[in-house]
């Protein structure tokens, strides 16, 4: 770490991170529901989760000094108590899901209030707080079964920001409804895999069950446990064709919800994956490399050139965005089904990356859309000439999506052509080859209606997004550029992540 | 000061200085400082390369992740290629300087920069990087004539280079792979090339190349897109994408057999094209399609000689062709059409043009005394040695065909032929200016006693063949009559042909006075293949067009928004797809497990 926080904090404090993190916006949460103004709470929303960007930078340098830090929840001694547990894979998650959020909530100042109405906003950061804590929640958990609670602390919440962009747009109320029922399918198998785990290995705490599940490696439960949760998870995180909550709920969402789960939701769930698949499981286990090479892999590759076409024929920006959100997330399991370091290193490199691209590209297309009122692309014809800031922004971002070189989408993409090609992986290099080709397209679309189209009468009315918008919006801009030059920080902290993965879970 | 300035040039790649005069020519936008600019930025570029550090050094190094970009390297060859470009670059500074538009300028030069930068990049992800730099930059190009043809045929240009840039990267992540590094001074060893049985990655970047190249079957971006460039952008389009292309081809793979057929392949095909292409533009991206042929020929022959053949006719090639381009460009700027149809007898009031555009097409043609000559000498030599009778038959035809197409029929139809009644003024200065400085290069560097050979073959990457070819084969009588003889016989089938009617923008009546016995059953064959030609050509691309537009139609009913994939309650369609996943996982866990 460059600087030293640690130190600046007391002592006891320091020892209690793992838990205020979560701890301090959950409580916050009605805190926010119980006052009235909703500048307050938008404040005390902000303060907490500075509060817990600041955690999350004292645990990383802690896990970077000296390794895992085991937390026992209420002094009960894992593996019977919950165990909260900071290691190099969770560490920079946790970092990802503070910082996008401190962005994202200073982004919401300005579009919250064209987006919800007056009497819900309090409660409206009351459930993003709480949502905020849930994923934090999820990523810091080591309890297989805690690890749901939190996902379902998350999604219900979720469920409720999406369904109250229904005051903009009223396709939002079915766009949420969709998602709960799907989104309740997924936690539900979720939690019957880790019943079948229970019932194999008589514990829940995930470094106790990986180091049982060699014994039982081969019953049947552990067969059906395994199945159970790569699809529950899966679906959490958008695997392709269990996508198909994501575009709606994304399009017709607050403007700010659609940033921060964008750059958040899915990518903790695909954490949960992650941990679970390497450091519960294992790609030993000959099950599991079987799923990987005949189900991810192939279903990724379809996600990242069938969901690029999709991107291709959309009308609405927002849309075309989530399916290429869907796209990337096939890019990213596809590094992950090569089981290797590389792979799951160059995986959360791109997750990472696409954290901070598809942020601003939401903000940016939010940010014109606060004054235009319209997310269609035919809308967005000429549009830099009046708003040249997010304009730039959001092409800095489009550019990394596709992978030129010098952002930080490139690096991400050749960390995974050279995963893939270390194992001979021939076909994902043309299949990630395709999709970039398709990429091309969509953005360049995108790019050529926003800056070489003629304006319209409507076009011209368009104004330059707020400041509170331009701040968070550049800064991710300028981190696609910066991490386009110097990834080193991102790549230390994903190749740790990936031996931490590999050491099964142990320091 | 002095000297921190001449070390600071030394170890300054020409093409960044370029890039950032294009850079600053977008954002001043009075003429006086803009010029100064445009032109003032090639030609400090070129007091950098005259200034270079050592040879085969890398000059300056950047750390990106664990990768090492050789930023400035100078070799022998890039010296020749670099040196083509940033004159080219100058002159077409100059040919743009009447026009106000500052995109066009700042787009021009940073493509131009771009190819240099990558022309004295020592590995192989600084050449992707500034290999796609030039694809962007240079579709603007085309984009701004503003026609939807245009618009749409850069898009198409746009695509097609993109893609060869995803392939190049392809075939460097396979280089890196095979030894660890993408530094050229690593994995291309003095002289020896990329072999495509031994290196897995090379097939990449040979498509890759191939693309930019416009190797046949995969030219048809340059006919589509530069005839509809602007018309300064289709002078500095012609440059430098195809030349850029044939430097990485000589650095990547010299001696490549695979290379000499698809050069001679390349050199006889646009031939029957250009000859009944009626938009001269179009006439003359195909004879550069054939010209570039004659350089990967060369390269795929890759004894020194030939190498030497392929760096000096590279040299002179994006010169003269340069000037013919800006030849076209000023009738174009003056006329608004270059379609032979449509022209004729411009030489009353354009007499410059004309006799700058005669110079070109005498330089192409390999008249001796101009450039062409001493460069494509030098790889019919090398042909001739390897006994390559097959190969140089083809090149032979091209040659004449080059005559026929290049030197005699773009003049011809834009200044003489019949009176199109056009009174146009004759170009503004600074593109007469801009020619007559591409005229001197052809002929100084063809005439003998006026030292440019000399200085050409001074600059070819294998000296000593160079300077013995210079003293003993060059101006030999017979050597200079075989040449002559050739130009002359092309010429005459020219006369004949046209007198016959079989060359299509002139149709008078035939006249049957010579040898129409003989004539006669040529005459009707060629008239027959014309004929199946007119009717199967737009059959098979209308084919083609309704396969592809079929194709199109299903991806569209798939993945549109109203299309297959998106139809049905979602709940619904999605529970049932969790099932289908979590089954298919599960059966394949049960089956894989017990093991």
């Amino acid at each position: 770490m460059p600087f030293d926080l640690v130190s600046l904090l007391p002592d006891g404090f320091v020892r209690h991170l793992p838990v205020l993190l979560v701890i301090v916006p959950l409580l916050l949460a009605p805190v926010c529901a119980a006052i009235p103004s909703w500048r307050a709470t938008w404040a005390i929303a902000l303060g907490g989760i500075v509060f817990s960007l600041i955690c999350a930078l004292g645990l990383l340098q802690q896990v970077m000094e000296t390794g895992r830090i085991s937390y026992a929840l209420g002094g009960w001694a894992p593996p019977l108590g919950i165990e909260f547990a900071v290691d190099m894979l969770n560490a920079p998650i946790l970092l990802l899901v503070s910082a996008i959020g401190v962005l994202a909530t200073i982004f919401a100042l300005p579009t919250i209030v064209k987006d919800v109405n007056k009497e819900k906003r309090a409660l409206f950061f009351a459930a993003y707080l709480m949502c905020f804590a849930g994923l934090l929640g999820v990523a810091v958990t080591a309890d297989a079964f805690n690890l749901f609670v939190f996902l379902e602390v998350s999604s219900i919440s979720t469920y409720v920001l999406v369904a109250i962009g229904g005051s903009r747009d009223r396709r939002a109320f079915v766009a949420g409804f969709n998602y709960l029922i799907m989104g309740s399918i997924g936690a539900t198998f979720y939690v019957i895999g880790i019943g079948f785990l229970y019932a194999a290995t008589g514990t829940l705490n995930m470094a106790d069950i990986a180091a049982r599940i060699p014994e039982v490696a081969d019953s049947k439960t552990i067969h059906a446990g395994f199945a159970f949760i790569v699809v529950g998870l899966g679906l959490k995180a958008a695997m392709f064709p269990l996508h198909q909550w994501l575009p709606n709920a994304y399009a017709y969402a607050p403007n700010f919800v659609t940033v921060f789960l964008s750059a958040t939701a899915t990518k903790v769930a695909f954490y949960a994956l992650i941990r679970l698949l390497f450091s519960v499981f294992s790609p030993e286990l000959s099950f599991q490399e079987i799923i990987f090479t005949w189900v991810l892999a192939p279903l990724a590759a379809i996600a990242a050139i069938a969901c690029s076409f999709q991107a291709i024929f959309q009308t609405d920006i927002k849309r075309m965005l989530a399916y290429s959100s869907v796209a990337q997330v096939g890019y990213m399991l596809l590094g992950l089904s090569l089981a290797s370091a590389d792979g799951v290193s160059a995986s959360l490199f791109h997750l990472i990356n696409h954290a901070m691209m598809k942020g601003a590209l939401f903000m940016a297309v939010s940010g014109v859309v606060l004054s235009l009122g319209s997310s269609q692309l035919r809308d967005f014809a000429g549009i830099a000439r009046k708003a040249p800031w997010t304009a730039t922004a959001l092409g800095i971002a489009a550019l990394s999506l596709v992978g030129v070189p010098l952002t930080a989408g490139f690096l991400s993409k050749v960390a995974l052509f050279k995963a893939a090609l270390v194992q001979d992986w021939w076909w994902v290099v043309v299949v990630l080859g395709i999709s970039s080709v398709l990429a091309v397209l969509y953005v360049g679309r995108l790019l050529e209606t926003v800056f070489f189209k003629t304006p319209g009468p409507a076009q011209l009315q368009v104004k330059e997004a707020p400041l509170m918008v331009l701040i968070p919006l550049w800064v991710l801009a300028l981190a696609c550029i910066y991490y386009g030059l110097d990834a080193s920080f991102i790549t230390t902290l994903t190749d740790g992540a990936a031996s931490v993965a590999f050491s099964g879970g142990q320091p | 000061m002095g000297e921190g300035l001449m070390s600071l040039l030394a170890h300054t790649n020409p093409g960044f200085i370029v890039i950032l005069a294009g850079m600053l020519a977008y954002v001043v936008r009075p003429s006086l400082p803009r010029a100064i600019i445009t032109i003032g930025g090639p030609l400090l570029g070129l007091a950098a390369l005259v200034l270079h550090g050592a040879i085969s050094e890398p000059l300056a190094t950047l750390r990106m992740l664990d990768l090492t970009l050789v930023l400035y390297q100078v070799e022998r060859a890039s010296i020749v290629f670099g040196l083509a470009f940033l004159i080219a670059a100058t002159v077409n500074s100059i040919y743009a300087l009447h026009q106000k538009d500052p995109l066009q300028d700042s787009m021009a030069l940073i493509y131009a920069g771009a190819a240099i930068a990558a022309t004295f990049a020592g590995d192989l992800m600084t050449v992707f990087i500034f290999w796609e730099l030039t694809a962007i930059s240079s579709v603007f190009l085309i984009l701004k004539s503003g026609t939807p043809e245009a618009y749409k045929a850069s898009m198409r240009y746009l695509g097609i280079q993109i893609f060869s840039g995803v392939l190049l990267l392809m075939g460097s992540a396979f280089i890196m792979g095979e030894f660890g590094t993408l530094e050229f001074d690593a994995f291309l060893s003095d002289g020896e090339g990329l072999s495509l049985s031994d290196d897995p990655g090379a097939i990449f970047l040979l498509v890759a190349l191939g693309i930019k190249a416009a190797f046949p079957l995969m030219h048809n971006w340059l006919q589509d897109s530069y005839p509809k460039a602007t018309p300064t952008g289709a002078v500095v389009l012609s440059a430098f994408t195809t030349k850029l292309a044939v430097y990485a081809l000589l650095r990547f793979f010299p001696g490549e057999d695979a290379l000499i057929w698809i050069g001679a392949i390349m050199t006889v095909f646009p031939v029957f094209f250009a000859v009944i292409e009626n938009d001269l533009r179009k006439v003359l991206a195909y004879s550069l399609n054939n010209q570039v042929g004659f350089m990967v020929c060369a390269i795929g022959i890759g004894t020194p000689l030939a190498l030497n053949g392929a760096a000096a006719h590279a040299f002179c090639h994006i010169i003269y062709k340069g000037l013919l381009f800006m030849s076209m460009g000023a009738v174009m700027y003056r006329t608004g059409t270059t379609k032979a149809t449509e022209l004729g007898g411009l030489y009353r009031t354009m007499p410059f043009t004309a006799i700058f555009c005669i110079i070109g097409a005498a330089s192409i043609s390999a008249f001796p005394l101009f450039s062409g000559f001493v460069a494509k000498s030098l790889t019919m030599s090398a042909v001739g040695h390897e006994h390559m009778t097959v190969i140089w038959m083809m090149l032979l035809f091209a040659s004449a065909g080059v005559l026929e197409h290049s030197g005699i029929k773009i003049p011809f139809f834009a200044f003489f032929a019949h009176d199109s009644g056009k009174r146009p003024k004759e170009a503004p200065f600074n593109m007469l200016l801009a020619m007559g400085i591409a005229a001197f290069f052809c002929v100084w560097l063809g005439f003998p006693f006026l030292g440019g050979t000399e200085f050409l073959y001074g600059l070819l990457p294998y000296q000593e063949e160079a300077s013995a070819y210079l003293d003993q084969s060059l101006w030999t009588t017979d050597h200079v009559l075989t040449q002559m003889q050739l130009l002359v016989f092309a010429a005459l089938a020219f006369i004949v042909l046209n007198r016959v009617k079989l060359y299509p923008p002139e149709k008078r009546g035939v006249v049957l006075d010579f040898d129409w016995v003989y004539r006669r059953p040529l005459y009707y064959g060629l008239v027959w293949v014309g004929d199946v030609w007119a009717k199967v050509g737009p059959a098979m691309t209308g084919a083609a067009q309704r396969l592809s537009r079929k194709v199109y139609d299903r991806i569209e009913a798939t993945f549109s928004p109203q299309g297959e994939l998106s139809r049905g309650p979602l709940s619904a369609g999605m529970a049932i797809w969790t099932s289908i996943v979590l089954a298919v996982v599960m059966v394949l866990a049960l089956i894989a497990g017990p093991n």
